[in-house]
């Protein structure tokens, strides 16, 4: 008993950065808990990313897209074939709609959603931020094997080294009669999503109405970041939810936050306070979001973020 | 077409957290509320039911005080409740699944819906776990439903892309904001509401193990409040040329982002 599953989830050829994140702290988690590194997929293109992430061998089954039923039943197998300490999941869509479903048919526990992870007297301790970041748990998983999804973003993707990993074809489960994809629809011309991105540029009320958003759309262009948005914006209509950052949004941490028009309500700052860098602009100089910035710009933004697009740009071409 | 809506009493989004013992929270004065994505899964159930009759029954697994929340969601349409009481705090995800899972195979159902995620535990597990103790398939962050004949057809939204899903019932959805519009208790139904009385269950009488349920495989070790950020540097933005520059400084030099 002993080792470490990692769910590898592949986009365009490439392992996702969150299953990337997951694969870093996976190997740091194998060398306290002992055993290997190994990664469970459905694509052997995968291997050799995934031995530089320090995977040992890759186990993949023999199907495509995402549907949860055979993806538990062909990791439900791995698990009970290589009997691992820890599996982790990233918290993905997939990785969240996978990991309860499993965690209920092993009759084990899961941590979700934690930015720190160590094995410590034979147990996975997990720190996870609750009440949207207002409070951060400690727990501790007991069970074997201890689950966990990690928050993208909170560990960082090292490589480290290692030779491809050693492909192992695991036997398909049988189909899922019960579920059926009929489509995926791709939005937006492939924006760059909140959950991973590592830069986001967030519009608030204060942009006055939805053709505004253009503002942000252009900074976070310009920038290579992704586009948020208050709960205000997304009631009016302005932008869709899956953009919307707080309580009852995503709960985002990035390298950098930049908020414009924002009022930083409760509810917004817990699904953001804890991104490593924060700038607001605000007209308002007593906006509580100026209470969790790092650099806060009182003044508008109508004039600040087209200057500050075009200084990113010439930045940039130099 | 009969539906289960199992709901969770989590504080006030507005509420500041104050720890109790270092692992719990301080409930004094708290005020507690339906967690919101539950209240988007019990429009849906209180609309399959308009549209095609039945019963929407609402659960929740929680001390005394979780009645509150089972009668808002009578006053807003929900025609039963049921309430197991226990300290669900005290159980892991997969302890209140079991206890959800055991209270609804007594309630007559086609539909399961779930909120996606308890605001406050943030957990995003329970509903999936209800899924596989009851062996139904599961349509996790759905913002868009049709009950048909005999199956299902559910939108799902996944990073930067959305999934049309069909499955057979019964089915467990987990509910995201956008799948509706809830609406408000009108003053009849606070009033039919307090016609209904809420059932009420232990664990033994779901034939539950305490010893499965509480302080089991996850437990909370520690709580704490996050250092309070000390906020930093303020400036004039006054002239948009200055303030563009200075934003651009800080991003290349501390924050290293370009
Ligand atoms: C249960 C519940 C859950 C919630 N969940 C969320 C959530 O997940 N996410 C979320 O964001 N909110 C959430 N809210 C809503 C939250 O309480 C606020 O209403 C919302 O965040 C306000 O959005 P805002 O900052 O865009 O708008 P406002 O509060 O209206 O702020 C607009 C700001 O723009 C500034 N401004 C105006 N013009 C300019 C200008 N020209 N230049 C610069 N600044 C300008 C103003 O000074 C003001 O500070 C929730 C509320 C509830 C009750």
């Amino acid at each position: 008993m002993a080792g470490v599953v990692v769910f590898a989830e592949v986009k365009d050829g490439r392992l996702k950065k969150a299953s990337r994140e997951a694969l870093s702290i996976g190997r740091k988690l194998a060398q306290t808990a002992g055993g290997d590194l190994v990664a469970f997929g459905v694509d052997r293109a995968a291997a050799e990313e995934a031995g530089r992430y320090g995977a040992k061998r890759l186990y993949v089954a023999p199907l495509t897209a995402y549907t949860t039923g055979p993806f538990t039943t062909a990791l439900k197998q791995l698990v009970d074939q290589v009997k691992p300490s820890i599996v982790l999941l990233a918290g993905t869509s997939n990785g969240r709609d996978l990991a309860p479903r499993l965690a209920a048919r092993l009759n084990v526990g899961v941590a979700s959603d934690v930015d720190r992870l160590e094995w410590t007297g034979g147990k996975l301790r997990a720190r996870r931020p609750v009440y949207s970041g207002k409070a951060f748990a400690t727990v501790e998983v007991s069970s074997t094997p201890a689950m966990a999804t990690t928050r993208p973003n909170a560990f960082t993707a090292e490589e480290a080294g290692g030779e491809t990993a050693e492909v192992v074809q695991i036997a398909g489960p049988a189909s899922d009669d019960k579920v059926k994809l009929i489509e995926t629809k791709t939005a937006e011309a492939e924006e760059l999503t909140i959950a991973e991105a590592d830069i986001i540029v967030s519009g608030g009320r204060g942009l006055k109405e939805a053709t505004n958003f253009s503002l942000i759309r252009d900074l976070a262009h310009a920038i290579g970041g992704a586009v948020g948005a208050s709960r205000a914006t997304v009631d009016a209509g302005w932008i869709d939810h899956q953009h919307q950052v707080g309580q009852t949004g995503r709960v985002v941490s990035p390298n950098l936050y930049i908020a414009a028009g924002v009022s930083g309500a409760i509810q917004h700052l817990a699904g953001m306070s804890s991104s490593e860098h924060i700038v607001a602009i605000n007209k308002d100089p007593e906006a509580p979001i100026f209470r969790v910035a790092d650099l806060g710009v009182v003044g508008d933004l109508f004039q600040i973020i087209p200057a500050l697009t075009e200084a990113v740009k010439k930045a940039k071409a130099h | 077409m009969n539906s289960v809506v199992c709901i969770a009493q989590v504080p006030d989004t507005e509420a500041r957290i104050k720890i109790a013992d270092g692992r719990r929270i301080d409930e004094t004065g708290l005020k507690f509320i339906v967690s919101p994505y539950d209240e988007f899964a019990l429009e849906e159930a209180i609309r399959v039911k308009e549209a095609k009759g039945g019963d929407v029954t609402v659960v929740s697994f929680g001390p005394d005080r979780v009645q509150q929340a089972l009668r808002e969601c009578l006053a807003r349409g929900a025609t039963k409740a049921l309430h197991i009481k226990g300290e669900s705090g005290s159980a892991d995800a997969l302890g209140i699944a079991k206890t959800l899972a055991a209270a609804i195979r007594s309630v007559p159902h086609d539909l399961l819906f779930f909120g996606k995620q308890g605001v406050g535990t943030d957990n995003s597990l329970v509903g999936p776990m209800v899924a596989e103790l009851l062996g139904y398939p599961q349509l996790n962050v759905v913002t868009h439903l049709e009950v048909g004949e005999g199956k299902i057809t559910a939108h799902r939204e996944i990073e930067g892309a959305e999934e049309i899903l069909e499955a057979s019932m019964p089915a467990v959805i987990t509910a995201q904001k956008g799948l509706n519009e809830p609406r408000y208790a009108s003053l009849k139904g606070i009033m039919a509401a307090k016609k209904i009385t809420i059932e009420t269950k232990t664990l033994p009488d779901l034939g539950l193990q305490e010893s499965d349920i509480h302080h089991q495989r996850v437990t909370v070790v520690a709580l704490e409040l996050p250092p309070e950020k000390s906020g930093g540097r303020k400036i004039d933005g006054g002239d948009a040329a200055t303030a563009a520059k200075e934003i651009l400084k800080y991003i290349r030099e501390e924050a290293k982002a370009l």
